[in-house]
């Protein structure tokens, strides 16, 4: 018996012994695996946010006077002021929370780009949005007309290739998965386009268009604003579009635009992503979007540049209240530690809803059923330009695996045609949980593991980014986006956007749908129906 | 096949036990090196890893499954056979991973020479296995030959899966790691052939051993060279320079006085007719401006087209731009390169400034007499953006009054709707053209454009030291025969890329 097991023994301590040292080996590889790479962690200003909610602040230790106060200087607030500054009207202020104009149009910029810190393109505009045209023309955005039609700076419509989506392992041209579709799949997806093309060039009883954009110009004819009043989901179980890919596909956009899940966003909401864009361009530009390295903060340096001077940043708005026919705003200065008391004869409060109902509870009606999306975007700094099979990289990068909406790539619009490394921005709403917990998510989670799940999602659309990664910088937004969940359009509780002369109310909250038109409508049209209240003439843009 | 154990079943019996349940473990480690090895070439070669290791996988295991099945149909000699099997694993598993890096780039279909070799390797590893019991029966319990036999093949493949990533290909690579695994099969296969009684009767396995063992050997010794044959394969020639940069892979190939210049895979010149190329493109430009003082080369960092442009005497400054400082920094440094560029970019009169042209055109201002346009073709979307309707405008602001510009614009024939497309996109950014194109051996036939703000004059001067381009054939370069004549081509615009899109699709139907 001793005589077999000799051999066997011997083999069997052999390869134990193997083993061990691999064992070894792979424990160790295992911990040296590759580090998370650091980077900074941001966001809206949380201190100063949650010092409004508290109402702490000294007695008005300065006086200031203005025509207009505009608190907020997000876009709704820069579009106020550039409304104003357009109009010849220079009397007025604009007070900013943040240290930077801008809101979440806001930017960052390291050694290898400028890169967006929220949001980052606006789509060529329609027929009806002719104040947005308007600042488009002043910023040399669009350059002139051709056959009648707006031109449009070739450097900053978005450059070809626009977008591709990791399908099935392989990279493929546009976001509508396009191969290995079942039947049912091609048949939906059809049946959806033909539906939504023909709710673009719908128009209401009473004229207008059935999905405009600004949303204002839309048409109120009953029976479209009746799909405010049931859920998307719902809407599509109607129409018996159930594939799953066409599903899929949809939960991607209505979380891109919107930061929810497709059965709390309202039907009307959810049709206007597909039938609102009917963009108005020359040499056929109409579908593009228009883009830059540092997304819409470069619309909003343009229009801040219009007024420099009437701009205080690190200005902490806390009360504003009616006094006689005018109005007080008091706002803490950060940097001084006191109060400044601004005397004016109109206020614009172009700030989200629920902030304006804080520091002005008695003009700004409870606004029901309002909340607001929760988003992470992270920038990611890499050596070298991810690739992938099949598709080339694109300006926009969409994995339908991905629990993230993908990444766009900074250095997309240049200056270079080519560059060694980039920085990719990242962006992921927080849509599964309800806000408020998907909020304190956002915020309790370390940043540590943020990055790690940031890191991970990447390297599953390019493994061959693997040990290209520089560095990862958080951006938190907490209250991203006002959700258009379902009624929060068009019904009811909509009535809490309305206030009296001399304060008004800017923001793209309320319209519901957190769009570039919609801050730029309702600052301009706060900032004109300021200007009617005092009475300075001026030519309407709107 | 009972002289192993049944003879004697005594402490003797012990070694050559030993020496067959090591080689279940070596067979079983090897065996999964190799199918590693195929599926991670596989992927590296085709892209979608996880289709390729589920596939080259799925089909190892199979073909053991075939070859266990088959191995009911060996009734003599099993011993033998299991040399000899083991034998035939080591010869092409070792050789499995040099063979697919080699064959890659000759065969068009690289799958079926992947799966045979997977295949192959599988069918013969599912053959031993069960060999090795029968063997083994003679001397042991069932009961304990199955158990050690399997009990071995699973740790091997635990060490395999472990040693692989971990240490293997970090520090062998993979053509190593395949030969060396090939040695070490080979290797217990002769000490088997040693360690055995029947000495006399396996002399033929033995030699064969020792020759399998050599060639081994060797190509262990020699895989840091085929990993260069590997990259030269797909070059043709053999590779004397190669070096990857942020921005490309630069490879340089010679062959008697035959130099290449590759970006991305992609032939830039060779030197053997690169000066049909360059005449052809600076000549006719340069020739046409009346007094060509300041001249701007975009792209062209190989100093060839630089070359020329000094033949013409009045040349007071010229501005290179060019992307990629490894570039420019080879070719001013090398003496093969210089005595080919003529030291052009360390003339005196030479600026070169590495920077991104694209850019560079944007910011860039001053007037230039002459703008030689020179860069590789609209094959990805950052080099489609140098050949936009917007980079021309650049260029259009950048010529002085009388000033010529030249586009090199690919191949008219191969891409004649891309050629046309540039031509169609330099008279949309508003300037005149004169379209040409000259036949350039290793290229073919290829297109030229001159562009200007306004007439340019029908005569060109040329040198008269030209080798290719003279005052009497200049003119002839404009005529272009049917299969190359205009047709209609779009405007490539910054948001549509046409000419990318067009480029592909002709020279994909082109090259099949």
């Amino acid at each position: 018996m001793k005589a077999r097991a000799d051999p066997v023994r011997r083999a069997l301590i052999g390869g134990i012994g193997a083993t061990g040292i691999a064992a070894v080996g792979g424990i160790g590889w295992t911990l040296s695996s590759p580090m998370v790479p650091s980077g900074s962690m941001d966001g809206a200003d949380v201190a100063r946010g949650h010092r409004l909610r508290s109402g702490d602040f000294p007695a008005p230790a300065a006086i200031e006077e203005a025509e207009i106060v505009i608190a907020g200087g997000g876009i709704a607030g820069l579009a106020a002021g550039w409304t104003l500054a357009e109009a010849g009207f220079r009397d007025f202020r604009l007070l900013e929370l943040e240290d930077g104009t801008g809101g979440n149009a806001r930017s960052g910029r390291n050694d290898v780009s400028a890169f967006p810190l929220g949001a980052h393109y606006l789509p060529v505009p329609n027929r009806e949005a002719r104040a947005v045209r308007h600042l488009l023309r002043r910023l040399d955005i669009i350059t002139g007309e051709r056959d009648g039609a707006p031109l449009y700076d070739p450097y900053q419509l978005c450059a070809d290739l626009q977008e591709r989506l990791l399908w099935r392992g392989r990279w493929q041209e546009g976001l509508v998965p396009r191969s290995g579709l079942s039947a049912r799949d091609s048949a939906d997806l059809a049946s959806f386009d033909r539906a939504m093309a023909e709710f673009t060039a719908r128009v209401g009883s009473d004229g207008r268009p059935a999905f405009a954009i600004p949303i204002a110009y839309s048409s109120h004819d009953p029976e479209l604003l009746a799909l405010d009043g049931i859920g998307f989901t719902a809407w599509l179980d109607q129409r018996g579009w159930t594939s799953p890919v066409l599903r899929s596909h949809l939960r991607y956009c209505m979380r891109d635009d919107y930061g929810c899940e497709p059965q709390h966003v309202s039907a009307w909401a959810g049709i206007h992503y597909f039938a609102g864009r009917r963009g108005w361009a020359a040499e056929g530009a109409g579908e593009n979007v228009l883009t830059w390295p540092e997304g819409n903060d470069r619309l909003a340096r343009g229009m801040a540049a219009a007024f420099p001077d009437a701009i205080s940043t690190d200005r902490i708005v806390h009360r504003v209240a009616r006094d006689g026919d005018g109005i007080v705003v008091d706002s803490f200065d950060t940097a001084a530690g006191r109060t400044v008391r601004t005397i004016a004869r109109a206020a614009i409060l172009a700030m989200p809803h629920f902030i304006a109902r804080r520091i002005a509870p008695e003009d700004v009606r409870r606004w029901d059923g309002l909340e607001y999306a929760p988003w992470l975007v992270a920038n990611v700094t890499v050596d070298r330009l991810p690739t992938g099979r099949g598709a080339p990289l694109a300006w926009d990068n969409v994995s339908s695996t991905s629990e993230s909406l993908g990444y766009v790539v900074a250095t997309h619009q240049g200056p270079a045609a080519r560059t060694a490394g980039t920085v990719l921005t990242w962006y992921m709403p927080l849509s599964r949980q309800a806000p408020a917990e998907a909020r304190r998510l956002l915020l309790e989670r370390p940043e540590e593991e943020w990055r790690r799940i940031v890191l991970d999602d990447l390297l599953a659309m390019n493994p061959d980014l693997e040990g290209a990664v520089r560095g990862i910088d958080l951006w938190r937004w907490g209250h991203a986006m006002a959700r258009p969940t379902t009624g929060m359009v068009w019904g009811e509780a909509r009535r809490a956007a309305e206030t009296e002369p001399p304060l008004f109310l800017a923001h793209s909250d309320l319209s519901g749908l957190s769009l570039f038109e919609e801050a730029h409508y309702h600052g301009t049209r706060a900032a004109e129906a300021a200007m009617r209240h005092l009475g300075h003439a001026h030519e309407t843009l709107l | 096949m009972a002289e192993v154990a049944a003879a004697n079943p005594s402490r003797r019996m012990s070694a050559p036990a030993a020496a067959l349940i090591a080689s279940a473990f070596v067979v079983a480690t090897c065996g999964l090196v190799y199918e590693l090895l195929a599926s991670t070439i596989a992927s590296y070669m085709l892209g979608d890893s996880v289709t390729q290791f589920s596939t080259v996988i799925g089909s190892y295991l199979f073909a053991m499954g075939i070859g266990s099945w088959c191995s009911r149909y060996v009734r003599r000699d099993a011993l033998r056979l299991f040399v000899r099997v083991e034998l035939l694993i080591a010869l092409i598993g070792g050789c499995s991973a040099a063979a697919l890096f080699l064959l890659f780039p000759m065969v068009d279909h690289f799958r079926v020479a992947l799966y045979s070799i997977v295949l192959a390797i599988g069918f013969l590893v599912g053959l031993e296995i069960p060999l090795l019991m029968r063997i083994l029966r003679e001397g042991f319990d069932f009961r304990e030959v199955v158990s050690t036999v399997l009990t071995f093949d699973y740790v091997g493949a635990l060490a395999a899966s472990l040693l692989f990533p971990l240490l293997l290909v970090p520090y062998l690579g993979m053509i190593r790691t395949g030969f060396l695994f090939g040695i070490a099969n080979a290797g217990v296969a002769l000490a088997l052939l040693m360690i055995l009684p029947r000495r006399a009767e396996l002399r033929l396995e033995k030699v064969t051993a020792m020759l399998i063992l050599a060639v081994l050997i060797a190509g262990f010794a020699v895989s840091d060279r085929m990993q260069r044959w590997a990259e030269t394969a797909g070059y043709e020639e053999p590779v004397v320079y190669a070096e990857s940069t942020p921005f490309q892979r630069i490879v340089l190939t010679r062959s008697g006085n035959d130099l290449r210049l590759f970006l991305n895979g992609n032939l830039q010149f060779s030197s053997r007719d690169e000066y049909r190329y360059h005449e052809a493109l600076v000549h006719p430009a340069l020739g046409r401006v009346a007094e060509p003082r300041d001249v701007l080369i975009l792209g062209g960092g190989d100093g060839l087209a630089a070359r020329e442009v000094l033949k013409h005497p009045g040349v007071e400054s010229i501005t290179l731009v060019d992307l990629d400082p490894a570039m420019t920094k080879l070719f001013s440094r090398s003496a093969i390169l210089t005595s080919l560029n003529a030291g052009a970019l360390t003339d005196p009169r030479m600026t070169v400034i590495n920077a991104d042209g694209f850019r560079w055109a944007r910011e860039a201002r001053g007037e230039y007499d002459a703008i030689v346009i020179d860069f590789p073709d609209p094959v990805d979307f950052s080099l489609g953006k140098l050949y936009t309707e917007t980079f021309y405008r650049e260029v259009k602001r950048l010529l002085a009054p009388g000033g010529v510009a030249v586009v090199q614009s690919t191949s008219p024939l191969v891409a004649p709707t891309a050629y046309w497309t540039i031509a169609e996109t330099l008279e949309a950014a508003g300037l005149t053209i004169r379209p040409y194109h000259a036949y350039v051996p290793s290229f073919g036939e290829w297109g030229y454009i001159l562009a200007a703000n306004g007439p340019m004059p029908d005569k060109a001067r040329i040198p008269d030291d030209d080798r290719f381009l003279t005052a009497e054939i200049a003119p002839r370069l404009f005529d272009f025969p049917p299969d190359m004549a205009r047709r209609p081509a779009p405007v490539n615009r910054l948001d549509n890329q046409a000419l990318v899109r067009i480029f592909a699709d002709e020279w994909g139907r082109y090259e099949g």
